[in-house]
């Protein structure tokens, strides 16, 4: 059957019998990185259009329908007019930064890209601290904003990246806390590992109510990291202009837009890893026959069904909620989430201890 | 007491965004009413609000006949100078001299369509009309003269 990982390990099987290792070593890097790229900008084409797509229906409209058919080439359109587009640098602007930060949100998101898993036995790199490095990369996206802000000499800027970098800062625990209310459960950190834990049922579904409640708490704490509606503080259009982004124009904009989205992928790609069981397909315990028509759909289709689910649940979030004010964003995480969270990750524990999962 | 409150809190929140989401879930998977009016598309179709105030008007009827006095109400009341009434006297049949409107001057360009000229107007001469198609290549086009020429007021109206 058709699946990504025989063409990967095809295409390893031609290049090392054509070259010697080192030669093949760098062609098949070259070559991931080139797909990564490819899937960064399928991803932001695709996804800007489905948020606007959303957005359009939520609100009773009907989004964009006039460039090509369907209007599907619209966010094609938007990449040629921010690419033609003069990138203006600010005359006050601290210039060395205010250029390197798009390009530091971006490497964050590229970077976030390793872990994850594609489809069955198709990852980048299946390091054994796999969800540890996911978080601890993903904190580094708020240095990008702070940078941006601050080198934008513009008060806006600054207050946006400020209030981004209290935002991240505390919302990084709650996602914290709710992964490793799982990694108990599985006792590994390890991508594969977790993907593994789940052939027999997902995580949501075994964990009983603590692996709901802590879904949950994952879901709104990524939605804050990410910086999207409800708590898009950082940006906040009504407010700040376009906070830490208010100075930018054209492809460096378009850098920043772009890690916006590709991050809402990762980070539900992430949670559909870790509670939704990543490429696992979808078994109900001793349905042999339903389970066997799962098993027929490829991996790669689960894992992306899964992952746009989450985006869309995001999005629905977004044209939902309206804003949070700065200090009802900060009582939220640290008097109702992080304590929730606390008690969460003690009754999963209990469970996973006393063995009541299943 | 405390906690009973805490719970209480996230139990209140969880359901108000429940039923937000199930509000807009619903207008999401009800694909149906479309408010977005496809302009240039639907032009023939297009159906304007009635209370849509688009430019100042001065009906007239069949006889070319109009309700202005020219007492000049509506020039008072508007707050940019936009409305202009020059009067003129007319003489009625028994010889007496009767003030009339010789040009009821209106700048569209000048016009924040606040409705005040409308409302202060005592005979209803003049009202808003739903149109918005403004747009012309020279600005002198847009000072328009409300009256039609030859027109005169209305039998009955003081």
């Amino acid at each position: 059957m058709w699946s990504l990982s025989k063409i990967a390990s095809s295409i390893h099987e031609w290049l090392s019998s054509t070259f010697n290792p080192t030669i093949t070593q760098v062609i098949e890097m070259v070559i991931a990185g080139v797909s990564i790229i490819g899937l960064f900008a399928v991803l932001g084409l695709v996804l800007v259009l489905m948020e606007r797509r959303v957005a359009a229906w939520i609100q009773i409209r009907l989004g964009p329908n006039r460039v090509g058919p369907l209007g599907l080439l619209q966010s094609m359109a938007d990449t040629v007019k921010l690419l033609v587009k003069e990138g203006l640098t600010p005359n006050g602007a601290d210039k060395f930064l205010f250029n390197l930060a798009p390009f530091i949100a971006m490497i964050v998101a590229m970077l976030l890209m390793a872990p994850i898993a594609f489809a069955k036995d198709f990852q980048l790199w299946d390091l054994n601290i796999g969800v540890l490095y996911v978080s601890a990369v993903s904190s580094i996206m708020v240095i990008s904003i702070l940078m941006a802000g601050w080198s934008s000499n513009n008060k806006y800027s600054l207050m946006g990246a400020m209030r981004s970098g209290a935002q991240i800062v505390s919302y990084e625990l709650s996602a914290g806390l709710a992964i490793l209310s799982i990694v108990v459960l599985t006792g590994s950190l390890q991508v594969s590992t977790i993907i593994q834990s789940q052939a027999d049922g997902w995580w949501i579904f075994k964990g009983h109510i603590p692996a709901i409640v802590s879904f949950v708490i994952f879901m709104i704490a990524v939605t804050a990291e990410t910086n999207r509606a409800p708590f898009d503080l950082a940006e906040a259009e009504s407010e700040l202009t376009a906070g830490f982004h208010t100075e930018y124009s054209g492809m460096k904009f378009a850098l920043f837009f772009l890690s916006e989205y590709v991050n809402v992928f990762i980070v539900c790609a992430i949670g559909a890893t870790i509670f939704l069981g990543g490429w696992m397909p979808f078994h109900i315990g001793h349905w042999e026959s339903f389970n066997h028509i799962m098993d027929y759909i490829p991996s790669s289709i689960w894992f992306f069904g899964k992952t746009f689910m989450l985006i869309f649940l995001i999005m629905w979030f977004r044209w939902t909620f309206p804003r949070l004010r700065i200090d009802q964003l900060l009582n939220l995480e640290w008097k109702y989430l992080l304590p929730i969270s606390m008690l969460n990750l003690l009754i999963m524990t209990a469970i996973a201890i006393l063995g009541w999962h299943f | 007491m405390f906690l009973k409150d805490y719970i209480k809190d996230i139990y209140g929140a969880i359901k108000s965004l429940l039923v937000g989401l199930n509000r807009t879930g619903y207008y999401f998977t009800h694909h149906k009413e479309i408010i977005t009016e496809q302009y240039p598309d639907n032009r023939a179709t297009l159906v304007m609000a009635e209370r849509f105030k688009g430019e100042v008007v001065m009906p007239h009827d069949a006889n070319n006949e109009h309700r202005c006095t020219g007492c000049t109400a509506c020039e008072l009341a508007c707050p940019n100078g936009t409305i202009k009434v020059v009067t003129k006297f007319e003489v009625n049949a028994e010889g007496k001299k009767k003030k009339a409107i010789d040009k009821l001057v209106y700048h569209l360009e000048l016009c924040t369509m606040c409705n005040l000229c409308v409302v202060a107007c005592p005979s209803d001469a003049i009202k808003m009309a739903p149109t918005f198609e403004h747009s012309v290549y020279d600005r002198s086009l847009l000072t328009k003269i409300l009256n039609n020429p030859g027109s005169k007021i209305m039998e009955g109206v003081e």
